[in-house]
């Protein structure tokens, strides 16, 4: 005869009644609890505010990031103006565009001495141009990433890629591809023309002969591409050369084998450059500091440069050594090592890196213009 | 003195208002509003990213005079009317098929079969013919079989076009089908038994017949081909650019959203004839049966 198992209760009403009742007395305290959760809206380029750079500090400083994702400085800068003051705790920035934040007063400032600016691997970064007003900070500067001939190494040499003239090379017609924004893409080609440090600075007949060296590249090009395209057309090969990008994006297709990579060419390469600021009216601003005091700390720094979006180098002394000891494999490979010939560091003391700016003497509208006529050559 | 009475005017009848007014109300708020805002905003400026509301023709006169303007114009119309002629052409017989030679079961499953690509994204549909087109694509591999290729199929108008025919051939089949099935098949029985050739009652009764229908088809594939920055963008380098991708182009530098709105006037007036144009050679010989 089977024994009925006696410890297998079914649940009474008394028991349904206490646990509904814990239940609804408790559930103030979850809400209460979900509510202490600080929300942080951050603006940036995509891939700041994914889980593999912030998942970790929220879960240990209870904030959740809302991010909002732009394309472009101009982009940044008309979401900030049609915003409300205080809309954006957080704003990430090409450093080209602090200045005009600054300037409209969409910026808080902020004190130097709670960030690391006497550990910085750089002179140029404690005083980064745009980032000081009177003295006063108003950007804290994350990390930089370089832009050059980025190849595909069956295509072309490693030699070929050391100047842009690469583009030009008749078997690579209709194999050239352009991230489509004008600024590095002009910038790439001035420094092709020789204006060194006075790239952004054209007068008329610089920007003439720009624009003529430019257009003579035209048949060479096989697309224009945004981030999906300019990766995709990279590791399929139907692009076998790209202007206007570097690392950011060939370094995470060489991470996944793709055979391609990119150099700083003899003429020079651009530096784009991401800081952080508070967003004026903020009311998370303490949160907000001791966010960016994060990314400014070793382990911060770490995961800015294995961003999975695209890759950054690290800007602070105590970063580098951080991801060299903890992944050597990227260090490496992104040349973030002393004494490496393509150390992003070494290139600036080098004088081979120019900070990417805005047009001086042109308006933005006009390279834009011009870059429109050029697709369409 | 005449004694004719005026024709009695019709009371309100709120049954017939009460199926009228969604419609009204729906365009009104969701094509007319946003219409009139875009003529408006044509004529607004742009100072330091913000739109401030003014009166200028600053944009017209900037956008009109542009060479890359018209290039682009001319490229879309061009692409768009190369899409409508291959789509329709190569969607006809598919049609005719499905309308005069299978069994109203094939037909409907057919039909069902043709709506399926549309439970996808369109961009995801776009982004899966790299993988077919590319130089390293199963297209490519396949003619390397026979000793041909690799040909560049990407970045190209050819892509455009494929990609444009991924959006509107399942819709172009599927009106056609409509259009044809509806045809009086006594009037087409008529014509076999006056001895008519098959191609001949397909030229002189099956496609005066659907004309509309036809027709239609047609102009749903001109106008999505028009507007669609997916394909040019991706399929075809955006090399040129098309109209809709520079109405990105010009948004993206200096948030220029009143220059774009000339481009999208234009792009909608263009349209607007077309549609008319289309429709009058639809009907015209229908009214005048």
């Amino acid at each position: 005869m089977q024994k009925k198992d006696t410890n297998v209760e079914s649940p009474g009403r008394r028991k349904i009644l206490k646990a509904g009742g814990a239940t609804i007395l408790g559930a103030p305290f979850i809400s209460r609890a979900w509510a202490n959760v600080t929300e942080i809206n951050m603006l940036a380029w995509y891939g700041h505010g994914e889980p593999d750079v912030v998942a970790e500090y929220e879960a240990a400083n209870n904030v959740k990031f809302k991010p909002k994702y732009y394309a472009g400085g101009d982009n940044m800068l008309a979401l900030i103006a049609q915003s409300p003051p205080g809309t954006y705790d957080l704003i990430l920035s090409d450093a080209e565009f602090v200045q005009q934040l600054n300037a409209a007063g969409y910026i808080e400032e902020m004190n130097a001495a709670d960030y690391p600016f006497d550990d910085m691997l750089h002179d140029d970064f404690t005083k980064f141009p745009g980032h000081w007003k009177d003295g006063k900070l108003f950007s804290m500067m994350l990390r930089g990433g370089h832009l050059g001939v980025s190849y595909n190494k069956n295509a072309v040499t490693a030699e070929e890629a050391m100047s842009y003239k690469c583009f030009w090379k008749p078997e690579l017609e209709g194999k050239v591809g352009h991230f489509d924004w004008h600024l590095p893409n002009l910038g790439m080609m001035s420094l092709y023309e020789g204006n060194g440090t006075s790239l952004w600075d054209l007068d008329d007949s610089k920007w003439a002969a720009l624009q003529k060296t430019t257009t003579s590249l035209r048949p060479q090009v096989g697309g224009f591409f945004d981030y999906g395209g300019t990766f995709n057309s990279l590791k399929n090969g139907e692009m076998l050369a790209m202007c206007g990008i570097g690392d950011w994006i060939t370094g995470v297709l060489e991470k996944d084998g793709a055979p391609v990579a990119s150099v700083i060419p003899k003429e020079g390469g651009i530096q784009f450059t991401e800081s952080y600021s508070i967003g004026k009216g903020s009311e998370k601003a303490a949160e907000v500091k001791k966010f960016i005091q994060y990314m400014m700390s070793p382990d911060g720094q770490v995961k800015s440069a294995q961003m999975a979006a695209y890759p950054g180098f690290c800007i602070t002394k105590a970063g580098r050594a951080r991801l060299i000891e903890v992944d050597g494999k990227e260090a490496e490979r992104s040349h973030q090592m002393d004494g490496m010939p393509n150390d992003p560091i070494a290139l600036i003391n080098e004088g081979r890196i120019h900070y990417r700016d805005i047009p001086q003497q042109q308006s933005l509208e006009d390279w834009n213009d011009y870059w429109s006529e050029y697709k369409n050559a | 003195m005449s004694s004719t009475k005026a024709p009695a005017r019709k009371g309100f009848n709120g049954y017939a208002a009460t199926w009228r007014f969604p419609i009204i109300i729906w365009q009104a708020l969701f094509f007319l509003g946003p219409l009139i805002f875009m003529v408006a905003m044509s004529f607004f400026l742009v100072k330091n990213y913000r739109m401030e509301e003014a009166f200028e023709f600053k944009n017209w006169q900037k956008m009109l005079t542009r060479g890359y303007f018209w290039d682009s114009y001319f490229l879309t119309l061009a692409l768009a009317t190369v899409s409508t002629i291959v789509t329709s052409v190569l969607a006809f017989p598919a049609a005719f098929a499905l309308a005069f030679k299978v069994s109203p079961t094939v037909r409907r499953w057919a039909l069902f079969l043709l709506i399926i690509p549309f439970f996808t994204s369109y961009l995801v549909r776009v982004f899966s013919w790299y993988v077919i087109l590319a130089e390293s694509g199963v297209v490519n591999a396949l003619l390397a079989h026979i000793g041909l290729g690799p040909y560049t199929m990407l970045n190209t108008k050819f892509g455009t076009i494929v990609g444009y025919m991924t959006l509107t051939l399942p819709l172009v089949v599927v009106l056609q089908t409509f259009a044809l099935a509806n045809i009086d098949r006594n009037l087409v029985q008529a014509a076999h038994n006056l001895g008519c050739t098959p191609w001949r009652a397909v030229y002189r009764v099956i496609m005066p017949l659907a004309k509309t229908g036809l027709v239609v088809a047609a102009l749903f594939c001109f106008i999505l081909s028009f507007g669609d920055f997916v394909s040019p963008y991706y399929l075809g380098g955006s090399k040129p650019p098309t109209l809709p991708i520079l109405i990105i182009d010009t948004t993206k530098s200096g948030q220029q959203w009143p220059r774009a709105a000339v481009v999208a006037v234009v792009m909608m007036v263009t349209l607007i004839s077309i549609a008319f144009a289309a429709l009058a050679l639809a009907y015209r010989k229908r009214a005048s049966r």
